[in-house]
């Protein structure tokens, strides 16, 4: 998911709550495939409320194709909501660990890079270093692509996760 | 001898069942009166209960898929689900394509498969099959049941969901442990599924919105589909479209909504449809389309597809709306409902100019029926049943061009009385569907018209047909090879019939019947063909079988060629050839 591709079309993010079963995630997950919708990335874990589930899908299309997806989502009977936090303002935070090799620069070099990005060292060994940054994706895409040419050895993205905010008026919140 | 397990004592609230006893009761409880299924290893619980239970009429059929599409065909001819019984890995797989075939069409359909035990599910067991997984995109719900506790709640879940909303099929996966274990009865009848509550009004403004443009149209059609006949709509469509005087054409899945002998319809539309139809909706400034989905095969070329018209579409799965053409007002809702709330608001529009062009539409381009006394036509062949039947029996068919020739020529007067594989295009769905509607419909003719090919995927089904004395007219229209392949493959693959000619490796097919101990008769002209039918049609204790040779090199016209737009449509293989 490097952003060095130029995707044409504008993404969108999803709010899906349903029934807490491996049958519906499926099912959801199939209809991407089956319809050939793009997925960019989907988590999926317990709601507050017990027995619920919460996917939070980000893809890609024209709004035509976000309208059918969303259709499409509500045709499954276990969904029982689906928000789209596309033209909402949202809190959107995604969390990703990774590993760079030191070998080229030394550490002082990657540390630095990680302080800017308010990320931090969880993993220290002779010629890697393992930082853990969190942020909305384009913060997480952006400390990715500084680290690349340093020789990134692992890492791991959870893909993005986002509520909508209470607040929806015009004052800007960082 | 019944072997059953002695039961509990039991309160008269809550009794105490085994899971296999708690399945049978539900679907007695839930109105079924008929299972079509075939017994195997993990559903020998349920086997045994129906050992000595009368409140369920099992049919024993020979192949799984034959018993879905059978449960398919009471379904269409009913309006009630279609209840399929069969054993795990195997038993489930062979249902897969009836699924499918239902799905496609929105036929609702409760699947009882069994499973392996529990405590084995996983671990490739003898016939286990994940069979949950491979339905899943082909069913609108499925389910495995691990806890009896919960048989009961799922099974009233699987059928409200496979009849209400857009109707279509859930399948229900049974461990065999699960059903013999005990558990309660509740006979808890109330369904509350929070997350599938179908829209059934329209929104107030679009319905407005709607009869303003319907009223003010000069050049109004209507386009109806197999949601009609799911949403029981037809009385209402008909009338409406009467008191309008709105031209009406159907879909496939929609013949039989508005009677074929009222002035204002046009027949079918699409790729076979009329010439008139596909004219119509090419030529139309509004566009009302009822319970139907802009199929490919009804649109022909999308940008060539009614570019002139404001389209309306009412549907009760939103998902079909804006997915192929863009409509200016969408009506998400129950035909049965939206279409009486527009009709009160709407007044008829002026549309005499737009019937005089209809009509010379019409005059122009009809329908043919090519006529010969010493060979059988395959049109001649359909409107011959038409007329034996007066248009009143159910028929029911396979794929392919007797599907179409069929569609064309008889003339529906009546809802439910066109069975026939639409969306997915299921060859051998034809008898064993037929079975089903006519198990369904004991005081209704069914004539199964399907072909040399078709029949041959299903034909085993005989067995059944004879042993549960079926009284199915099956009017085999035999042209020796696959007749829309073949057509194809002559106007789109210079005539190299590849593989699509059975030529003389046919099987006698009269033989075939007797064999089975059922009737067989052959007919190779007209004469012969009206003797075979009125003799068939007095037969009413077993299926009759009717080997009607057709002139073999027969082509279905009209014809919109794939690619085509739907005012490109070609009339005889001279023209098509030109093309």
């Amino acid at each position: 998911m490097s952003t060095t591709t130029i995707k044409k079309t504008p993404k969108h993010t999803l709010s899906v709550v349903v029934k807490h079963n491996l049958n519906t995630l499926s099912r959801i997950i199939g209809i991407f495939s089956a319809k050939g919708f793009e997925l960019d990335s989907v988590t999926f874990a317990s709601e507050a409320e017990p027995g619920m589930a919460r996917l939070t899908i980000t893809t890609r299309g024209d709004e035509k194709t976000v309208e059918q997806i969303n259709k499409h989502l509500y045709n499954v009977v276990d969904v029982l909501k689906v928000i789209n936090l596309t033209h909402k303002k949202c809190i959107e935070r995604e969390l990703a660990i990774v590993k760079v090799s030191t070998a080229k620069v030394g550490r002082p070099e990657i540390m630095l890079i990680a302080q800017a990005f308010k990320a931090k060292v969880i993993d220290i060994t002779s010629d890697k270093l393992a930082l853990e940054v969190t942020g909305n994706t384009d913060k997480v895409d952006a400390m990715i692509e500084v680290l690349r040419p340093y020789g990134i050895v692992a890492m791991s993205r959870t893909g993005s996760i986002a509520l909508k905010r209470e607040f929806q008026g015009a004052v800007n919140i960082n | 001898m019944s072997l059953k397990p002695v039961k509990k004592a039991v309160s008269p609230e809550t009794q105490t069942f085994n899971g296999a006893e708690i399945l049978i009761k539900t679907l007695a409880d839930l109105d079924v009166d008929t299972i079509f299924g075939y017994p195997g290893g993990a559903v020998l619980p349920v086997y045994d209960t129906l050992f000595d239970n009368h409140d369920l009429n099992h049919v024993l059929i020979r192949h799984e898929q034959a018993g879905t599409h059978a449960a398919d065909g009471y379904a269409r001819a009913t309006g009630k689900p279609g209840v399929v019984l069969v054993t795990s890995g195997p038993g489930g797989t062979n249902t897969v394509t009836g699924i499918a075939t239902a799905m496609m069409d929105s036929i609702p359909l409760v699947v009882l498969t069994g499973q392996v035990p529990t405590s084995v599910i996983g671990n490739d067991a003898f016939q286990e099959a994940d069979i949950v997984g491979i339905t899943r995109p082909i069913t609108k719900q499925n389910y495995l049941v691990r806890d009896v506790s919960e048989l009961e709640d799922v099974l009233r879940e699987a059928f409200h969901i496979a009849t209400n909303g857009r109707p279509g099929p859930v399948l229900v996966d049974l461990p065999k442990d699960m059903l013999n274990t005990v558990g309660n009865y509740k006979c808890n009848k109330k369904v509350d599924i929070p997350s599938f509550k179908p829209t059934l009004h329209g929104h107030q403004p679009q319905i407005a919105k709607a009869a303003k443009m319907l009223s003010e149209a000069k050049k109004p059609l209507i386009y109806v589909g197999g949601g009609a006949i799911s949403g029981e709509a037809w009385k209402e469509v008909t009338e409406f479209a009467e008191r309008l005087n709105v031209p009406v054409t159907t879909t496939l899945m929609g013949l039989g909504v508005f009677p074929e002998s009222k002035p204002q319809s046009l027949g079918m539309l699409g790729m076979h449809g009329t010439w008139y139809a596909n004219m119509a909706m090419t030529e139309c400034d509004v566009l009302l389309a009822v319970g139907a989905r802009f199929d490919d095969r009804v649109t022909g070329r999308l940008n060539g597809f009614s570019q002139k018209s404001r389209k309306i579409h009412i549907d009760i799965d939103p998902s079909c709306i804006g997915k192929n053409v863009d409509v200016e007002v969408p009506i998400v809702g129950d035909v049965k409902r939206v279409i009486p709330a527009i009709d009160k608001l709407a007044t008829p529009p002026e549309t005499s100019e737009w019937w005089n062009i209809i009509k010379t539409w019409k005059k122009e381009h009809p329908l043919e029926v090519p006529q010969a006394d010493d060979k059988i036509y395959p049109q001649q062949m359909v409107k011959m049943i038409s007329e034996v039947t007066e248009g009143n029996a159910i028929v029911v068919t396979d794929v392919g061009q007797h599907q179409m020739w069929a569609a064309q020529h008889y003339k529906f007067n009546h809802p439910r009385s066109w069975i026939s594989s639409g969306g997915l295009g299921t060859m051998g769905y034809g008898f064993p569907a037929a079975l089903g509607a006519a198990l369904a419909c004991p005081d209704r003719d069914v004539v199964c018209i399907t072909g040399d090919g078709g029949f041959q995927m299903s034909s085993y089904e005989l067995a059944t047909a004879v042993e549960y004395k079926i009284p199915v007219k099956i009017a085999l229209m035999n042209n020796n090879c696959l007749g829309m392949v073949r057509q194809w493959q002559q106007l789109f693959y210079k005539n190299r019939t590849s593989y699509s000619v059975f030529g003389s490796n046919n099987p006698d097919f009269v033989k075939m019947a007797e064999s089975y101990g059922a009737v067989g008769m052959r007919a190779t002209n007209p004469k012969e063909m009206r003797d075979v039918l009125d003799k068939a049609m007095k037969i009413d204790d077993g299926p009759v079988l009717m080997d009607f040779s057709v002139v073999e090199t027969e082509n279905c016209y009209p014809m919109v060629p794939s690619g085509a737009a739907l005012n490109e449509m070609v009339e005889s293989d001279e023209e098509a050839n030109k093309g």
